[in-house]
């Protein structure tokens, strides 16, 4: 028992570690492309840094695998943090983080699954990633295969009447290897979620339409490692995760500011961002 | 001439339960429109593979876009036309044609014939929508024998295809012998005063028009084109150059169809006088079929006459 505590520990240690250089990671990207949606990729960093750190099924190596567990980033604006990761993870050169944004870039500023190894479906317009998503996860069950589909939503995002089409079909079809993650992180474009079109209340809501819910702390690697673990274990429904979350997370001038939904930080800033992260960047990558 | 009476359709549905004996890989899912649509032919055989979606278009088309991910299933979603395309126009763009996803769209109930359901239910526009969306293939069949081959066509073709079958009966043209040819236009008859051409249900009406014609002594060419994008650009400026003025004849708006894009292949390559036959840019209505037909000029006889008027300004 003590063996297991130390080694989850460690375990813990080391996401947090990770998901601290994804937030470097997306801090350098955005700063270097003068553009993209910071505030939203801070909030799934510690999200993004399990995923790809504990939970996923995944070889870098072979990112066409097709028995691989799915991912996919319906809030498709976030991208750098998925970059980020799938650098961290190996999946291409972290150099090429510094390409995002730019022109012939493998790096879009949403996801393009022909262009980047390891993004599993295109995204950007949203709320069709959960309907992709929940496609997968019909697919794996006729093609008798045992991959786990991820999606990561964000909070204004549940506005889009197609998240709801999903979700009733998703239960409809008892789709237990169908997890979603929303990053609840109370802020969208123009405001604050739940001040512009009220989301609440998420949980009830998700349940009434035939889901399983966790409700965590999206920062807490802990909390985050064992509702996943629970989400891929939970059967007979397809299971969310509701990780309430801060926006732009990390950085103290950046979180729970609206502004910073797509704002890219100067080079001071971005210097002062990555000191707060116990980063330098005279190396760069 | 008394030709068999087929709705594609049927044709489609048909041919679907055909090739899927031989192929696991095709699935179907429908949007609580399957008795309409012919996919509950499919639901009969393989009701395992048949994916009930309820009245949710726009999710239909992302699971689609999510099972074609995995490269081992071939999705036909499939609903009526207008929902098919307009409903769903931006799932189709960005879930399925912007990745270049192998899904099969299928739009029942192409243009006027609907059953009397009337102008929210015919889909005038749906080519026109498709046409503008980048790695979309467009392919509107003549009859039931040109609809089998062609659904066969595009499970042998990896890309997102639209699909736009007819509600109802329409005589079959072709016979068992007749050979789909990928992107490649259809001369069905040759001729040197004016080049008439059609697609889908309105070929078997212009066949019927040209007939008319060449008993009046005029030699019309006559050219099917079963796919509007890609277009068969060779034909169609051959014709130009040949018989110096055409007509388009469409199920659909004249706006962005088949019209749209003769004319914009022939005003690049070889400018001639045009007269685009379709939906006059309005919406639709209530009606029996016939009725239908002949209000919006989508008949033989209106043919006849917008081609004689075209040829005396030619020769003007």
């Amino acid at each position: 028992m003590e063996n297991f505590v130390e080694s989850r520990e460690k375990l813990i240690k080391n996401i947090e570690k990770k998901a601290n250089i994804i937030r470097r990671y997306i801090i350098e990207m955005i700063s270097n492309a003068e553009g993209g949606h910071i505030g939203g990729a801070l909030s799934i960093a510690d999200i993004m840094a399990v995923l790809y750190f504990h939970i996923l099924k995944v070889d870098p190596e072979n990112p066409e695998w097709e028995d691989r567990d799915r991912v996919v980033l319906s809030k498709g604006h976030a991208s750098a943090a998925w970059y980020a990761a799938l650098a961290e993870k190996g999946y291409f050169p972290k150099e090429e983080l510094l390409t995002f944004d730019h022109i012939n870039s493998r790096l879009q500023g949403h996801p393009d699954m022909n262009k980047t190894p390891g993004v599993d479906m295109s995204s950007g317009s949203l709320g069709q990633g959960i309907s992709v998503a929940l496609g997968m996860a019909l697919a794996a069950r006729y093609l008798k295969k045992t991959y786990r589909t991820f999606v990561i939503l964000g909070d204004g995002e549940t506005q889009e009447g197609q998240v709801w089409e999903a979700a009733m079909v998703a239960a409809n079809y008892n789709t237990d290897n169908l997890i979603a993650i929303l990053d609840y992180n109370k802020l969208q474009l123009c405001g604050e979620t739940n001040t512009i079109i009220n989301i609440e209340p998420v949980i009830e809501k998700w349940r009434v339409f035939g889901w399983n819910t966790i409700e965590i702390n999206g920062h807490r690697i802990n909390e985050i490692v064992q509702a996943l673990e629970e989400a891929v274990k939970f059967e007979g429904k397809p299971t969310i995760v509701v990780a309430h979350t801060i926006k732009g997370k990390g950085v103290s001038f950046m979180e729970n500011k609206v502004e910073w939904h797509s704002l890219a930080p100067t080079k001071e800033q971005a210097k002062q961002a990555l000191k707060e992260l116990r980063h330098s960047n005279e190396k760069g990558f | 001439m008394k030709n068999k009476l087929i709705a594609t359709r049927t044709a489609f549905g048909e041919a679907l339960v055909e090739i899927a004996k031989e192929r696991k890989d095709i699935v179907v899912l429908d949007a609580d429109v399957a008795t309409s649509t012919k996919t509950s032919i499919f639901k009969e055989a393989f009701p395992e593979r048949f994916f009930e979606m309820g009245i949710a278009e726009q999710n239909m088309m992302g699971v689609a876009a999510g099972m074609a991910t995995t490269q081992k299933i071939i999705p036909f979603a499939v609903t009526f036309a207008v929902f098919a395309t307009k409903r769903v126009c931006d799932q189709v763009s960005i879930s399925i044609a912007y990745p270049e996803l192998n899904v099969k769209i299928v739009g029942s109930y192409g243009g006027i014939p609907t059953g009397k359901a009337g102008a929210t239910h015919q889909a005038f526009e749906d080519i026109a929508i498709m046409r503008a969306i980048p790695n979309m293939t467009i392919i509107v069949p003549a009859d039931a024998i040109e609809m089998k081959q062609a659904v066969k066509a595009c499970i042998e073709y990896n890309g997102p295809v639209y699909l736009r079958c007819i509600r109802c009966d329409t005589p079959v043209i072709f016979d068992e012998n007749y050979k789909f040819e990928w992107n490649k236009g259809v001369t069905l008859r040759e001729g040197k005063d004016v080049t008439i051409v059609s697609t889908g249900m309105m070929t078997p009406e212009a066949l019927v028009a040209a007939n008319i014609l060449e008993n009046e002594g005029i030699s019309v060419r006559l050219i099917h084109l079963h796919t509007i994008k890609p277009i068969d650009k060779e034909i169609l400026i051959k014709a130009a150059k040949e018989t110096n003025c055409i007509v388009t004849v469409e199920n659909h708006s004249i706006i962005g169809g088949l019209g749209g894009a003769v004319a914009e292949v022939l005003s690049e390559n070889c400018p001639v006088l045009i007269k685009r036959i379709g939906i006059n840019d309005t919406f639709g209505e209530s009606g029996s079929l016939d009725d239908l037909l002949i209000k919006y000029g989508l008949n033989a006889k209106n043919i006849v006459k917008e081609t004689k008027e075209l040829i005396k300004k030619k020769l003007r």
